[in-house]
């Protein structure tokens, strides 16, 4: 049994990836079990400038899942540089993954640019698609002349794999896709979370501060596979598959679908352990389906 | 922090809103009073972090008010239900900080936490005084059970029903004390920083992602920048949040 893929020429150990924003920098759950079974994770996302987010209440939930609007609250990369990295170090010893936002083409450059240098970063994840921002975030995502120019900005100053992170509040992601592969983007990694919108029947006003928020859960899991099979009928680069995924046969779905790798988001907040338990139900479940290399199964349902 | 299962043993209304639930199950990750756990409740996508009333081995209490669809489902769990429990969540109060006569202030919702935090001052022989705010007589619960731990109890009503009539505040007032803790409604935290005069800790109620710090859901302002209500609170000393 073989849980190993290769994800823009780095091999991890699985294709589980916890995904930003529901991992901190790892060291909530490092205090929990060994997080060096995963195959890395992607890191709270990073913008230039240190950031408080959005006004709470920040989070508010549905049949199915939640919304957050969080609001890109970070300390800014040069802490997370002088900071995070090396705590992390401590309790993580493999490549992680380097999440970057920004609201001008510059300020990604130049969070890339630092994070680059950062030995333990293994790749960028570019965030294109943020709902949660004004100005910035989603509305590079939802052009694709503007991903391209973000893709091609970020690529110029960086050596290492760039994957660029893709809303699903488009008309047609494979378009978004297909840019940020001619603007020479390592790998896509798509869905980021769904604009929704939530109302308190008390208050009769939304529940959430920013009032819209991003849904994330089980609920979304058939829109991630449906997106992943259709940008990976239109792009050679690899996919990065997530939205709802909370158990080893959702990541098997999403690979199949085309993924070479999955991240996992909303079920690590209501189940800390749930990476940890992905990891350790893989062999079984693959067992079950008859997979005795998961990296043959990429594409597969194609 | 950890998880584990929890069995309810009894689950009743001790006011028209408020439920006091007692579960059986491993506290062995409770290491202070103020902390919470975080409930997974049937057909509902979060958890929900409840303050721990009380505990203690293989026991533990939580008084809750019913105010959404969450709570609501909690009210309706039958004696002998499983649930899926986070424990041992936040900081907890700080009870070095004391002095011999503290205050304790409880407001609402905010009155159970205040329990287990005076059955430990009591036992660390200092003797604390507590104020209980709530609306009206109908809505008061609690205070004899902390007139059982010898403690003197003031309380006050909005409505003059029992009482002082007025709020904690107008308790607080007439009353010497070496230092305060208090948990409750942010409205009454803004008052009491109007006639607090000594150094205290305030415990702060905010809607949850997690309840273990990974989301960034439930951040507040605080002096130094910002804070995780519920990783680096919910206790809060009073000169790191306002002033």
């Amino acid at each position: 049994m073989n849980t190993k893929v290769y994800l823009c020429g780095i091999e991890i150990d699985n294709p589980v990836i916890p995904a930003s924003g529901t991992f901190g920098f790892g060291k909530e759950f490092a205090e929990l079990y060994d997080i060096n079974c995963l195959g890395t994770f992607s890191f709270k996302g990073t913008t230039l400038d240190p950031r408080f987010g959005n006004p709470t209440p920040r989070i508010a939930e549905f049949t199915g899942g939640m919304l957050n609007a969080v609001g890109l609250q970070n300390p800014g990369v040069d802490h997370v540089i002088a900071h995070e990295l090396p705590e992390m170090k401590e309790f993580f010893h493999k490549p992680v993954m380097a999440n970057v936002s920004g609201f001008s083409i510059e300020q990604y450059v130049k969070t890339c640019e630092k994070l680059d240098k950062e030995e333990q970063v293994g790749w960028l994840e570019v965030n294109i698609s943020c709902p949660n921002v004004h100005g910035g975030g989603m509305s590079f995502g939802t052009d694709p002349g503007c991903a391209r120019e973000v893709t091609e900005a970020v690529k110029a100053v960086t050596t290492k794999p760039v994957i660029v992170k893709l809303s699903p509040n488009v008309t047609d992601i494979v378009a978004i896709a297909k840019a940020c592969e001619a603007g020479g983007a390592d790998a896509v990694s798509l869905i980021n979370t769904v604009l929704g919108m939530r109302i308190d029947l008390n208050r009769k006003k939304p529940i959430i501060a920013n009032k819209t928020g991003g849904m994330s859960g089980p609920a979304l899991l058939p829109l991630a596979v449906r997106m992943v099979y259709q940008v990976y009928e239109n792009v050679s680069i690899p996919i990065v598959g997530m939205g709802g995924v909370s158990c080893a046969e959702d990541v098997i779905e999403l690979m199949l679908a085309g993924a070479t790798a999955v991240e996992v988001g909303a079920a690590n907040l209501v189940d800390p352990f749930a990476c940890k338990r992905i990891v350790e139900e893989l062999p079984t479940v693959m067992k079950k389906y008859h997979i005795e290399n998961l990296k043959d199964i990429i594409g597969g349902a194609h | 922090m950890k998880q584990g299962f929890f069995t309810i043993t009894e689950n009743y209304a001790m006011t028209s809103s408020v439920y006091r639930m007692e579960l059986e199950g491993d506290t062995s990750a409770i290491t202070n009073c103020g902390q919470f756990v975080d409930l997974r409740l049937p057909e509902k996508y979060l958890r929900r972090p409840i303050s721990v009333c009380d505990y203690a081995e293989n026991k533990l209490t939580l008084i809750y008010k019913v105010v959404g669809s969450g709570t609501e489902i909690m009210a309706g769990l039958p004696v002998g239900t499983k649930l899926d429990v986070l424990t041992g969540l936040g900081n907890g109060y700080d009870t070095s900080l004391s002095g011999s006569r503290p205050v304790l202030v409880g407001g609402g919702v905010g009155v159970p936490p205040m329990y287990n935090l005076c059955k430990k001052l009591v036992a660390q022989g200092k003797q604390p005084q507590v104020v209980l705010g709530f609306n009206t007589a109908e809505e008061i619960f609690l205070a004899d059970e902390f007139r059982a731990l010898g403690v003197e109890v003031h309380i006050a009503t909005a409505d003059g029903s029992v009482g002082t009539k007025g709020f904690v505040t107008d308790v607080i007032k007439n009353l010497d004390y070496t230092y305060f803790y208090s948990c409750g409604p942010m409205p009454m935290f803004k008052a009491m920083e109007q006639v607090m005069t000594t150094s205290g800790q305030y415990s702060f109620e905010e809607r949850m992602g997690c309840g273990f710090g990974a989301c960034m859901g439930c951040t507040i302002h605080v002096k130094s920048g910002y804070a995780r209500v519920c990783k680096d609170g919910p206790v809060f000393f009073r000169e790191e949040v306002f002033g």
